[in-house]
């Protein structure tokens, strides 16, 4: 059976060689124009003035669009129409575009797009967390807050109690392909748009209102994308209302891509954060209740931050039982880009959150971080009693352990895999050694933090875990398979393509990968949430299992045996005493007239869930892993380095061991960049000042680990019935990166008694600040 | 413009008309239909776009975003598309990429594929180098690694060794000369621009690219100097070492390792092997950047430069070249000819302070010459990028040290000095406390490294 099978991804052979073709790499009809977007130089004011008569006149230009041509819905919003695709009088950042410009060149465009006469009158800029707070600017009237249990008698009981405040910076996507759409206009004021998308049927809806039609007159189109990581889940609408705006408008093709700069100037990134917190516990590091007040930063419209901030919520116990919890979430609108989707969505938030206050408990209590998180671990699944929670209210009268969300935890799995992981990095000699090595090392000094990770899956919006698929299968027994996810990298299609094969026990070479197309499969939910496999996999089963009964029942019928007797294995069909092969099968079905293409159809069972108040099941299941991160730390200049790191990692019963082994290294190198180098400055005026790589600074090749053991948990094996038993693995790994920056806290707190409060990204000089701040005069 | 003559993917191609600013990587995309490389950051900072380029010096790596058409001249160029063999035979490392799941979603992988097959016919294994200059946001960079490794000793396909057998047929009349762009000699150069002062001098390309492809400018008339041969030269001899204006820091690190090897790390550290195969020496110290790495180490080592304008020649110690932010003692129409310091035992120690260690530009860079002699500073010159609008010399610093004794207690009587020389600013990559401390804790550096004390990151082992 090919699921489960380390095949490589289904574009790979095209990557390496150049022929995997990106949206700019399309070639486009004679007469497409090229846009790009006049920005504000401004965070807050009113336009006075948006002269254009310079970007008419420049070399190139053909066309320039401001909010007053648009003739239907100016709105690149996935939410709540706040997001005007062109300013309307007033800007929100700076960034913000202000006017389109459709020109015969990509070059022409963006030296056109620089020319306007733009004059403001400036509005004080709301842009940082305490600036929202004094102006209460905050979407939703006040902030949400979860409840479980009396906190505040749990904290004034507690034999132990800290307190203190993490910061998070955001984190740029940097994807390496950046925003790019191509519309192509059709008769009947249709339009076909390309695009870098991971939400291709909000882009055709978003497009339809745009150009005043019916869905059904917008195709939206994606083969690829040169990665997405959420950042083209919401701002990817721009560039494609851009695009078939102008078409409509010049009656010519359209394409636009965003320059670097441009891109990370105008679109969201991950959500800053602090949260502030208060834990009671008792002299083993055994939780009593935690406090804790998010304060999120949105940027100046809502796209995606009510969920965001509200996975942040969900993820504010991680694997640990809360018997009591408060968690307040602020939502703090302010003058920046609009803070969007970012893997992990908030939920790597609310986990620093929640392993900071480990980590302080046990510099607290002066014993091992590890034995704190392991004595505040849900129990393990099947071992759930009412002994496991002494102190939590059961208001249900059923001895359940549940989050602070009230969902009950029946799969936790982390006891076994640290137990696991513990052994295999030798994380308690190693420990040992590195407390050894500090105390005869002046200016170097180590760290070392093992943090687990449990994340939710399922879209929180419940209405989104649905799924469309649909399957041809050829009278030469070729097979095309379509469904509503979108490849980023990630070897969505590579896996679904396994799991059809798999449907007809042909090879995965019979099976045809094919663009998202939102003309095949439609009313999809974006790729995101790490839903992917999980939804879309279930719905291209149900359709090839539609197909393979129907082919069974013909072929039955026709040998008079009954349709359990016909078997289809390694490419063959049995059919009683006939033994064929797939194609002659399918060749057979085809002359017996019989329907051979099925859409399939998945929604998530099991699943419901109030935001507002807090309770429900949001989550089908949780994913697990771990990691250990060791490294090395100059206490003169905060120069640091990964040296080691091990994970284990639950993928379920995966269904490509090879594509799930390449998310967790990469999602894990990603998380330890957002904690460390990855630095988003904003000056005092809004200006973003790391908008390039020269700036902006991802992790190279040569800061991964030295040492770098990566492995599946041979166990794993999801609960619930999912596609073959496995389990999402897109977003999981990316916080396993939070083992760096705990043992970059770890090597700081060699240097003093304090604790080190450490904020992220924890850049040398954020860890010589806190080096300095614990250091005896 | 001029005739351009080159190889691409082994034929010949011949382009008249082409404007001076027209990038390789927006001719390949936009008139060739080669799609495969891909633009990531148009600012060479990301290797999506990375080419291969050979000719009789041997085959490198470039960034083909911020590479003009006219640099190109007399090369072969090598693109994704003739990584792979004519008959579509795929080259070790694209194997070996697929085998090892090295691609995700792909969009860095032609960069990644090219510097990989460069490397590949170099001989070079040290892949943590090798692909500092290309970025990866998917895989983490592991199984990239695994594959250059795995394909390290696979034969060299013969379709990539011939680029540098083909001789690319230029005559001198071809390569333009006659049109006033593309000077051969240190000599024609110093007419032309003498003449023609207005002109922007193109070395690498590495910094004035970005003045064509971010800031969008068209200077009237450039000068490509990258068919001078005499101002390549570097001559390390027994009391001077020299090194041309348009020696690369590939170049000049190969060579300077071995003397210097704190400047051979320095220079590792500057930029990435396709920023490093087309930056010069002399570009570095022109642009007068105040973040440029080789001017705090030059210094460091008692560098003078040597000046020309037209037949004037005139030599300064580098440190009064930079005179404030963006300005520097050069006349209109006169350039750098060389650099030359004089040979002397190693005691140059470099540190260079920064977000990410590979491809990022310092907050901090400070070069460290200290000549101890019995337990006393007999000379110390100190020079720093990132600490001021210009790299500059920490004379309060020297003074407070020469003389005394090489000693903790030294350094700490010498901490006021710091800021009687330095007042540096805060910005996106440091702020002015940070970049003081540093300073001041990076003498401690040197003082401990030399008494044996263990203080570099990157030399700890798990």
């Amino acid at each position: 059976m090919s699921a489960g099978t380390a095949l490589p991804h289904d574009a790979a052979a095209l990557h390496v060689t150049g022929a995997a073709h990106y949206v700019d790499d399309i070639p486009v009809p004679d007469g497409t124009l090229s846009l790009a977007f006049g920005i504000s130089s401004v965070a807050h004011g009113r336009i006075t003035q948006l002269g254009l008569g310079d970007v008419r006149a420049a070399a190139g230009t053909v066309a320039v669009l401001t909010a007053s041509d648009l003739p239907f819905a100016n709105d690149a919003s996935s939410s709540v129409h706040d997001e005007p695709l062109l300013a309307e009088g007033k800007v929100h950042y700076l960034g913000q575009p202000l006017f389109l410009v459709a020109a015969e060149t990509h070059l022409a465009a963006r030296k056109a797009a620089r020319l306007g006469n733009v004059r403001y009158e400036e509005l004080p800029a709301i842009l940082s967390i305490d600036d929202a707070l004094a102006a209460n600017s905050r979407f939703e009237e006040g902030p949400r807050v979860y409840l479980k249990g009396d906190v505040d008698a749990a904290l004034a009981a507690a034999k132990h109690v800290v307190e203190g405040s993490v910061e998070m910076g955001g984190q740029e996507h940097f994807y390496l392909e950046g925003h790019a759409a191509l519309a192509l206009p059709q008769d009947s004021g249709d339009m076909i748009v390309h695009c870098s998308s991971q939400h291709p049927s909000e882009i055709q809806h978003k497009v339809a209102d745009a150009l005043g039609v019916p869905m059904h007159a917008v195709q939206v189109v994606v083969r690829r994308m040169g990665g997405g990581f959420g950042g083209k889940e919401s701002q990817a609408n721009a560039v494609a209302i851009a695009c078939a705006v102008a078409a409509r408008a010049t009656g010519r093709p359209c394409k636009m891509r965003y320059d670097r700069d441009d891109d990370i100037m105008i679109t969201g990134k991950r959500h800053d954060f602090r949260i502030d917190y208060r834990a009671g516990f008792d002299g083993a590091g055994r939780l009593a209740g935690v406090d804790f007040i998010q304060f999120c930063r949105c940027g100046w419209a809502q796209d995606l931050s009510l969920p965001v901030a509200d996975r942040a919520m969900l993820h504010a116990d991680n694997a640990y039982l809360l018997p009591t919890a408060r968690i307040t979430s602020h939502r703090l609108r302010t003058n920046t880009q609009s803070a969007t989707a970012f893997r992990g969505f908030g939920g790597p938030q609310g986990i620093v959150g929640i392993e900071r206050v480990m980590d302080h408990v046990a510099h607290k209590l002066g014993i091992d971080p590890l034995d704190v998180r392991l004595i505040n671990f849900y129990s393990a699944a099947g071992q759930v009693s009412a002994g496991s929670t002494p102190s939590a209210p059961d208001p249900a009268g059923k001895a359940l352990q549940t989050t602070p969300y009230h969902m009950p935890v029946e799969d936790f799995v982390l006891h076994e895999m640290v137990d696991e992981l513990e052994e295999t990095s030798v994380y308690r000699a190693r420990r040992a050694a590195i407390a050894e090595w500090n105390s005869s090392s002046p200016v170097l000094k180590k760290g070392i933090a093992l943090t687990p990770v449990k994340f939710g899956i399922s879209f929180t919006l419940t209405h989104l875990n649905q799924a469309g698929a649909l399957v041809h299968v050829y009278h030469d027994g070729s097979i095309h398979m379509n469904h509503g996810g979108t490849e980023m990298g990630q070897g969505l299609f590579q896996k679904v393509a396994q799991v059809a094969a798999s449907s007809f026990s042909v090879p995965p070479a019979s099976v045809k990968v094919t663009a998202t197309d939102t003309a095949k499969v439609p009313n999809t939910s974006a790729t995101a949430a790490s839903s992917g496999s999980d939804i879309n996999g279930m719905a291209v089963k149900s359709a090839c299992d539609q197909i393979r009964e129907r082919m069974a029942a013909h072929l039955a019928e026709t040998r008079q045996i009954k349709p359990q007797n016909v078997q289809f294995r390694a490419g063959q069909v049995q059919a009683g005493a006939d033994e064929m092969s797939f194609a002659e099968a399918a060749r057979e079905c085809y002359e017996g007239r019989v329907s051979m293409s099925a859409t399939g159809f998945y929604r998530t069972p099991r699943i419901q869930w109030d935001r507002i108040k807090g309770r429900g099941r949001p989550f089908y299941y949780f994913a697990y892993g771990a990691a250990v991160s060791e490294v090395v730390l100059d206490t003169l200049t905060g120069e640091n380095r990964i040296l080691r790191t091990d994970i284990l990692h639950d993928a379920g019963a995966s269904l490509n061991p090879a594509i799930d082994i390449g998310q967790i290294e990469g999602g894990y190198v990603q998380g330890a960049g957002w904690l460390t180098m990855e630095e988003l400055v904003w000056d005092q005026k809004g200006r973003l000042l790391t908008h390039a790589p020269s700036t902006y600074k991802i992790p190279a090749c040569s800061d991964r680990p030295d040492i770098f053991k990566v492995s599946l948990w041979s166990k794993g094996r999801n609960a619930e019935e999912t596609i073959h038993r496995s389990k999402a693995v897109g977003e999981p790994p990316l916080m396993l990166g939070i083992s760096a920056f705990l043992a970059l806290s770890d090597a700081v707190a060699a240097c003093g008694a304090p604790y080190p409060a450490l904020d992220a990204p924890a850049t040398p000089e954020r860890l010589l600040n806190a080096m300095n701040r614990i250091r005896t005069p | 413009m001029r005739e351009i003559v080159f190889l691409l993917n082994g034929e010949r191609v011949e382009l008249n008309g082409v404007p001076a600013t027209r990038t390789l990587l927006d001719w390949l995309r936009e008139d060739r239909g080669l799609t495969g490389t891909k633009e990531g950051c148009n600012e060479g900072d990301c290797g999506a776009c990375t080419v291969m380029v050979s000719d009789g010096n041997g085959t490198r790596t470039l960034n083909s975003c911020i590479l003009f058409l006219p640099q190109l001249h007399g090369k072969a160029v090598r693109t994704v598309e003739g990584v792979s063999g004519p008959d579509g035979s795929l080259h070790p490392v694209q194997k070996a990429m697929i085998r090892h799941h090295g691609s995700q979603c792909g969009f860095c992988t032609p960069g990644f594929v090219v510097s990989m097959a460069c490397a590949h016919k170099n001989g070079k294994r040290d892949f943590d180098v090798q692909l500092a200059g290309n970025l990866c946001r998917c895989t983490g960079y592991a199984p990239i690694v695994r594959a250059a490794e795995d394909a390290a000793s696979e034969p060299v396909p013969n379709w990539i060794t011939e680029d540098c057998a083909l001789p690319v047929a230029v005559t001198r009349s071809a390569n333009g000369a006659a049109s006033g762009l593309a000077p051969e000699s240190a000599d024609e150069l110093a007419a032309l621009y003498a003449s023609h002062p207005d002109a922007v001098l193109v070395a690498g390309a590495t910094d004035v690219g970005l003045t064509v492809t971010k800031a969008l400018k068209e200077p009237e008339r450039f000068l490509f100097l990258g068919g001078i041969q005499d101002l390549k030269a570097i001559d390390a001899g027994p009391k001077t070492v020299r090194i041309g204006a348009m020696a690369t820091f590939s170049e000049v690190g190969d060579m300077i390792g071995d003397m210097h090897p704190d400047l051979g790390e320095l220079i590792r550290r500057f930029g990435s092997v396709q920023v490093r195969n087309a930056a010069t020496i002399g570009g570095n110290i022109a642009n007068g950047s105040p973040v440029g790495d080789s001017p705090p180490a030059l210094i460091a080592l008692g560098t003078t430069l040597h000046l020309r304008r037209g037949n004037d020649r005139r030599d300064l110690p580098l440190e009064d070249f930079f005179l404030d932010y963006g300005v520097q003692d050069r006349a209109p129409g006169e350039f750098v000819e060389a650099v030359s310091f004089p040979r002397q035992a190693d005691r140059l120690k470099c540190y260079k302070l920064s977000k990410r260690f590979d491809q990022d530009i310092s907050a901090v860079c400070g070069c460290f010459n200290i000549r101890v002699q019995g337990g006393t500073v007999e000379e110390a010159r100190i020079a720093f990028g990132g600490m001021a609008g210009i790299p500059k010399r920490a004379r309060h610093v020297e003074d407070a040290l020469s003389g005394k004794e090489w000693s903790e207690a030294t350094i700490r009587a010498a901490r006021d000095a710091w800021e009687k020389d330095f007042t540096p600013l805060t910005d996106l990559r440091a702020s002015a406390a940070y970049r003081l401390e540093a300073a001041r804790n990076l003498l401690t550096r040197a003082f401990l490294e030399d008494q044996g004390t263990e203080t570099n990151v990157l030399e700890a082992a798990p």
